[in-house]
């Protein structure tokens, strides 16, 4: 019973992981770089909800709406500034370099604005969750929801890649820029989009994240983005089920160890199988080699 | 390592902030108190001139700045009790004279503050209010053998020369006032532990606490740690604690983390006594937290502004008339502190006339020989090591405010 018990925790925080993932694997799958500042547009939208349902006396329906919008407006206005610029340069290390930059802006904008005191955040599911074997087990809401959201938005996205032509354009993006864009495809709409996307998903994933674990400051988004970034790579980056996947494997692992290992190791066990996977399987558990025609 | 980096400044700059905004209140107090200062040591000085001499007794702490509402306690505090004392008679006859300086939580400052309190003729030091100032400090008074007594500097360094005693507890040694207190009021017979184990703080509090808890009335039951990277999830460790039919859970950690703890345990229906050190304090500040879940938590701290004895209860109305605030446990420790001094003064039938060295080592001496009674402690004693010796108290949450346990 107790085993099932801390199952249910793992997947309750692999799917927190797996929603961020899928933010994150979107992006670098399309764009081909690392948008380290994921995790930031994540504590952006959860400062937006937050604010907005203040204002607002506890609703926060409007918060997540206005979360979302705002969160995309981010995610497109970050890439026009900061990457679109950089994509042309001679190293991929520049963009790189400014995403981690544009994390750190982000983040103490966010302690100018909000200061470095933590806040407490209230749930946007009010759901108490699904209880068993007359409640020694107990799935909370927030668990169900966020994997039920993950499920929803793995589909929608499978869906809007193989089916409509914008999904096709960012799949020739992915594969050769150059190609593509002799192809007839606006290759910095496509980008945008995809940011636009990516970020809509950063919002989505911090209601989320802050329902779970409501506690929010300016590094809210910093530890698990780099967690979820683990997840993407260990289910095969640029795979959108593979990051569904390493989430959930990162979170149950994370949980297993430190319930039947040690709790001061979990992190060293989990990075531990990460570069076990990495050396067996380089591109991840769901990743494809691509192979480069000359 | 830049995310451990990050939340310990995180943790720095919440702890800047949120003195800074106490900070801006004062402000206006500091003035008062600063003009009190000075118009103080000149009505002092004509009345000391009847028998000669007088105690020269100086304060340090950070009285602008960030931490300037602990600077602020200590010399207010310290201020207060000269005052209580020079009416009361003086220390064997003679009156005490007292003067502040200002080190804005810097360490070199603090030097400085020193030196000017020296040059003012200071023969005792009640301070430095923060730790890493204090052990500035006392590289300076040991080679001037000058009398030390911090109020408030808890690192370990603080007392590491034989000329420096303290009146808070170490923060280690939190952790063997905790287990004595959990023993001595039989608030458990199961106790979890969930402690950070990339914290220093953390980790000396919860290796103190295990030593100290060998043979108490009550059993370790579970021992988890988290790090400064982990800390989002507790599901695991209070999950094992309540396996472990834990019904007190020791939180030797800061209240950032503690309020995730709480939020935690009440979604899996998991309701043990929590229980705190000084890290907790401020667990109540934390914006839209519910402080419903935070009811029942106790926490180890010296002083509670609502406590009904005598002492506290004169103390608490004296500071709030003067000085327009409640006192703290910084406050509690310094008026403790200069009380301390007189008892000991008055041990070895010190006088003003002794030069810094030899009332230092008449001091030192009575400090191991000496019980003192405070607002901190009924019965407090002293070790050559500069650590005391006393019965720890505790607070508890009730209705959103803290509350003596006792």
């Amino acid at each position: 019973m107790s085993f099932l018990t801390y199952l249910i925790n793992g997947l309750s925080l692999g799917s927190i992981y797996a929603i961020i993932a899928l933010g994150y694997t979107m992006v670098y799958g399309i764009a081909k770089m690392l948008n380290f500042a994921h995790g930031d547009f994540i504590m952006v939208g959860c400062y937006i909800i937050f604010s907005v349902s203040a204002a607002l006396g506890g609703n926060s329906v409007v918060g997540i709406i206005l979360a979302v919008i705002l969160c995309t407006l981010l995610g497109i206005t970050t890439e026009f500034v900061a990457y679109r610029p950089l994509r042309g340069a001679a190293s991929p290390l520049a963009v790189l370099i400014t995403a981690i930059g544009v994390s750190y802006f982000l983040e103490n904008v966010a302690l100018l604005i909000f200061g470095a005191d933590i806040k407490s955040f209230t749930s946007v599911i009010k759901w108490e969750g699904l209880s068993f074997a007359g409640g020694q087990l107990r799935i909370q809401g927030v668990t169900v929801v966020t994997i039920a959201v993950s499920v929803v938005i793995l589909i929608a996205l499978q869906l809007f890649i193989n089916k409509t032509k914008q999904g096709q354009a960012m799949l020739a993006v992915a594969e050769d820029k150059g190609a593509a864009t002799l192809m007839g495809i606006n290759v910095n709409k496509t980008i945008m989009l995809t940011f636009a996307i990516g970020s809509s998903l950063a919002a989505v994933a911090g209601a989320l994240l802050c329902s779970a674990y409501p506690s929010l400051s300016p590094y809210t988004g910093a530890m698990p983005g780099i967690k979820a970034f683990v997840a993407a790579v260990l289910g095969g980056i640029g795979s959108i089920p593979g990051a569904m996947i390493g989430g959930l494997v990162l979170g149950i692992v994370e949980i297993l160890s430190k319930t039947y290992i040690s709790s001061q190791l979990s992190d060293a066990i989990v990075f531990g199988i990460l570069v076990v996977v990495l050396l067996v399987k380089p591109t991840g558990i769901l990743g494809k080699v691509i192979q480069e025609k000359v | 390592m830049k995310k451990l980096g990050k939340v310990i400044s995180a943790l720095m700059a919440s702890v800047l902030v949120a003195s800074a905004l106490v900070g801006c209140t004062d402000a206006a107090s500091t003035e008062t108190s600063d003009s009190q200062a000075q118009t103080q040591p000149a009505q002092e000085t004509e009345s000391s001139s009847d028998n000669g001499a007088t105690f020269k007794i100086g304060a340090i702490g950070p009285l602008t700045g960030g931490a300037a509402a602990y600077g602020n306690a200590v010399c207010n505090a310290a201020e207060l009790a000269v005052e209580d004392i020079n009416a009361a008679g003086g220390i064997n006859g003679y009156q005490v004279e007292y003067s502040k300086e200002d080190d804005e939580l810097n360490a070199e400052k603090s030097v400085n503050a020193y030196n000017t309190l020296k040059d003012w003729g200071m023969q005792i030091l009640v301070g430095s209010t923060t730790s890493a100032c204090s052990i500035a400090v006392s590289e300076y008074t040991k080679a001037d053998n000058m009398f030390q007594l911090t109020p408030s500097g808890s690192a370990v360094d603080c007392v590491k020369y034989d000329n420096v005693f303290r009146v808070c507890f170490s923060d280690p040694n939190q952790g063997i006032a905790s287990a004595q207190y959990i023993s001595d009021h039989n608030l458990a017979t199961k106790v979890g532990i969930i402690y950070d184990s990339s914290d220093v703080y953390s980790t000396g509090i919860y290796q103190k606490f295990v030593d100290e808890s060998a043979g108490k009335n009550y059993e370790i039951v579970s021992q988890e740690a988290f790090t400064a990277d982990n800390a989002t999830d507790f599901s695991v460790q209070l999950q094992k604690a309540k396996d472990a039919g834990a019904d007190l859970v020791f939180l030797p950690i800061y209240y950032q983390a503690a309020s995730l703890i709480l939020t935690q345990a009440n979604t899996m229906g998991y309701a043990p006594t929590f229980f705190g050190v000084d890290g907790m304090d401020g667990i109540l500040t934390v914006e839209n937290f519910d402080t419903k879940l935070a009811e029942g938590v106790m926490l180890l701290t010296p002083f509670a502004a609502d406590a009904t004895d005598d002492l506290t209860v004169n103390f608490v109305k004296k500071y709030e008339e003067k000085y327009g605030e409640t006192p703290n446990q910084f406050a509690a420790d310094a008026y403790d502190a200069v009380f301390i001094i007189k008892q000991a003064i008055e041990a070895k039938n010190a006088t003003p006339d002794m030069s810094i060295s030899d009332l230092g080592d008449a001091l030192k001496g009575a400090m191991t020989e000496i019980e003192a009674s405070g607002l901190t402690s009924s019965k407090m004693t002293w070790d050559a090591s500069g650590e005391p010796n006393k019965e720890p108290k505790a607070v508890v949450i009730k209705d959103g405010a803290y509350v003596s346990a006792e």
